[in-house]
This record gives C-alpha cells, structure tokens and sequence, in this order.
C-alpha cells in the first residue's frame, strides 16, 4: 500500500512521520540528533531509504548524518566542507568586504538518479557535491568563482544557498538561489554559472534591477515544466518560462506578497502555493489568519485556503524549506511552522489538519511519497 | 591513557554513554596531541570540538585540566603531569550560552 514519510528539521532535532495514503492517522519518530539544529533532511529519489540530514550546532559545528533504512537508523558521515583555493571575500552587511567562511549546509539535494551523489548548498554561499555517498565533499567553485561573489551580502540569516533544483530533463542544467545574490543557472554540469535576475525588481538594494543582489528565498519546479520556475522573492512572488532569462511578477491578488515557501502542486503544473506573510519586519501571517493561498493560473489569481487551519491569534513563521508536496492523488501538501505544528493537506490544500502541534521550531518539511 | 570528560551531545556522538573516556596518546603528551587522539578514536567527532579545515578550537569549546584554564595554548603545550599519569581528566567543555 502506498504512503507517507515526511522528514521534518526543526531547532532541536529530527523527526519522522509516517502515514499509510489516506495520510489521516501518522507515526511520530524522534527526535533524532535532539539538541541540534537539523536545518535540512532530504531523501534520495532513487532509493527512498537513503536520506541525508544536515545537523548542526553553535557550540560543535556542521555534522552529515545518513540513513539507510528510512530514518530508523544513522551514522554519521563526512562533515568537511572546504572552499577550493583562496576564497576571498563577500559584502557584509555594513557593505565591508568579509572573508568567506564556511557555517553550515542548508540544503542537501540528492541526485535523480544516483543515491551516492548529494549537492549540498551551504553557507557562506557555495555549492558543494559527494559522490560517495557523503564521506568526502568537494566544493563545485565555478558558483563562487563567477566573478560577481564579492558584490554577494547576506540576509538576515546568513550569506545562504538555500535552493537547489535539477532540471529532470537535462542533467546539465541546475539552478541555485542565494540570500541574497539572486538566482542562478548552470547548463553545463556545475562548471559555469549565470545569473538569471532579469526582471527582479528589489528596492532594498541600491539598483533595484541590478544583476546580483536581490533576495531569493526559494524557487520551486514542476518536473513536468524545468523551464517555468517560480520563486517567492523577499517581497514578490514571481514566475519565469524561459529558464529564469525573463521573469514576470505574478503577485497577482495576494495580501501581502512577502513569504518564505513556494510549491507546485505535484500533477498540475500551474497550481502553485505560498504562506503569505505580513512583512519582512513582522515575520508572522497578517490579522493574526494563518492562510495558505493557492492559484491554479501560474499566478495572478489567489484563493485563500482556511480549512483547518488557525483563523485567529495565529502568529508563526513558515521557513522557506519548510513546504512540501507528495506525489499521490490527491495531491498532498505540507508544511511547518516556527510555532512547532505540521500542517497536512490530502486534497490538494482544501482542507488541513495539524498532525503535530508541539515540536520545537520548525526549519524544513520534506516529504517522500513511497510506493 | 589520558581520560577526558566529553560534552553530552559529543557523548553521545561518539556513542560512549554517560562515562567519561580513556585515549592513548603516542608520543609527547601535549594538548594537540590528546585532541589528535579523541578524533582518531571517536572519528564522528573530528570537526565538532577544531575546525575540520583550519584545526582552531570552535569558539564555544574550552579545555580545563586540574583547575587551569587550557583553551588558549598553543597545540604543543605539555598537559599537566596529573593528567599524563591518569590522576586528573581532562575536560572538554561546551561554553555556557544562551541566556
């Protein structure tokens, strides 16, 4: 029988949750690694039981574990993480050039086809690759080496590369987003990278169309579509159909357009959903509602999707890795709160339930779809 | 053997339970040359008490031995003889911090 797994990074360890397709009753695991940050954990494409989990603390630095058995067990596996050559520097936030130092890995991005073979995002921005299944890591320097890097400053949350998508069509072809440069394009393999900025518009930067500098918080695909991507952009929500050569606002009616999530739903390409958030000085949903909206046009047109969910006094955060949908029919969608509750769609986002209410802060949302 | 005393979250990355650890030092027992033995016995934590590339103490990390304060020797400093002979441990600790 089909079912769930969804792996969720919070402030203070990993948990699993598990369901049968219906995803009505859930098994609750954890936590794993408590204590420790787990800013991220995702799991192979290729084979579901391999999953990686980014652990990390203030006090002992970034640790890689590993599962291969669906998250019952771990081990941990390599955790340095070393910039090729000379790194040079980055802006800081004062404008002051700042060396780069490696922090800690936000994003894993296992391979389509290759459970050995993760991509890994990492602050200070760089993108880094195993192909042995994480003991060793190398640094992929043609992203940091682009030459715009000294113009790049972090967000307030660090200098991060925090989405990684791989173009199912061409495996030559990546993009990357980074807080706060801007988005990113490989079409050959990693080795060279452009910006693909055009049509960003950010009036916290100096030059509001300027080719880096603007932040991105998170980019999602539809497998079907590797050319349509769209991004929740600081402020904006926006969408591109040429590969990010070009792309359009497509706020549309939303109440405010700052948020952290995007998705796509998992078999309609132009159904697409965000967590409006009131502001980025008041990082909790607006009227204390929180409302996930929907569009099924690719943007423009919003519907508010209440069911379920909190509808007063409601004021958490939804982090940008922190949204996921599963592949079943209907489709599934998930996601976290910094308040510590999961929330569950079985239909698409008409209605939701919270499977957990009380975890600590969560960070990141992934979820498996097992046959 | 050198013993030392582990935070609890290194504790239980080196999967050793509640107990303090024992290490053998080869050659002059020095302050780098206990935290070289740590990481060669319990591999899972190299990188969590130095850098894994620049090998500095991680700036919430200290190093007490016999009520001395260590954090800020040099790599080659000799450990006090109470430690050598196995008298006194030495102690690996996680900053207090946080509020």
């Amino acid at each position: 029988m089909s079912g769930v797994r969804l792996l969720v990074g919070t402030r203070k360890g990993a948990f699993v949750l598990t369901a049968d397709g219906k995803r009505d009753r859930w098994d609750v695991n954890g936590p794993f690694f408590g204590g420790w940050e787990l800013y991220h954990l995702k799991g192979s494409p290729a084979d579901p039981n391999r999953i990686y989990a980014s652990q990390s603390s203030g006090w002992f630095g970034q640790m890689i574990q590993r599962s291969n058995d669906g998250g019952k067990t771990w081990e941990p596996v390599g955790n340095k993480f070393a910039y090729e050559g000379v790194p040079g520097t980055h802006q800081w936030y004062d404008g002051t050039p700042h060396p780069w130092e490696f922090k800690r890995v936000w994003h894993l991005e296992p391979s389509l086809t290759d459970p050995d073979t993760v991509y890994a995002g990492v602050e200070d921005a760089a993108l880094f690759r195993t192909t042995d299944g994480a003991q060793t890591w190398s640094e992929m320097p043609g992203l940091r080496e682009h030459g715009s890097g000294p113009q790049w400053a972090p967000g307030a949350g660090g200098l991060c590369l925090h989405t990684i998508l791989i173009d199912p069509s061409n495996p030559q072809r990546m993009f990357i987003a980074i807080s706060a440069a801007g988005a990113f394009r490989t079409d050959d393999g990693a080795k060279t990278w452009k910006p693909i900025n055009r049509g960003l518009q950010s009036q916290h930067i100096p030059n509001p169309t300027a080719e880096v500098g603007h932040c991105v918080h998170r980019l999602a695909m539809h497998r079907s579509r590797p050319s349509t991507l769209f991004m929740q952009k600081h402020w904006d929500v926006m969408r591109t159909d040429n590969a990010g050569d070009q792309w359009q606002e497509v706020s549309g009616n939303l109440p405010t357009d700052f948020g952290f999530v995007i998705d796509v739903h998992a078999h309609e390409p132009e159904t697409i959903y965000v967590v409006p958030i009131k502001s980025d000085s008041e990082h909790y949903p607006m009227d204390g509602k929180l409302r996930v909206y929907r569009s099924r046009t690719g943007g423009n047109e919003w519907e508010a999707l209440t069911k379920g969910l909190p509808q007063e006094n409601c004021y958490v955060n939804v982090l940008r890795d922190a949204m996921s949908v599963d592949s079943l029919d209907k489709c599934g969608v998930y996601f976290g709160t910094s308040g510590g509750q999961v929330y569950a769609s079985a239909d698409a986002g008409d209605t939701w339930k919270a499977i957990v209410e009380n975890l600590p802060p969560v960070v990141s949302v992934e979820v498996q779809t097992l046959a | 053997m050198i013993r030392v005393v582990l935070p609890a979250h290194l504790r239980t990355l080196a999967r050793v339970g509640n107990d303090e650890v024992q290490v053998e030092v080869s050659g002059q027992p020095t302050l780098g040359a206990v935290l070289d033995a740590i990481e060669a016995s319990y591999p899972a934590l190299r990188g969590t008490i130095r850098d894994c590339v620049t090998d500095k103490r991680r700036p919430f990390i200290r190093f007490f031995a016999c009520e001395q304060d260590l954090s800020h020797e040099a790599p080659n400093t000799p450990l006090p003889d109470a430690v050598v002979k196995g008298a006194e441990p030495f102690l690996v600790v996680g900053a207090t911090a946080g509020g």
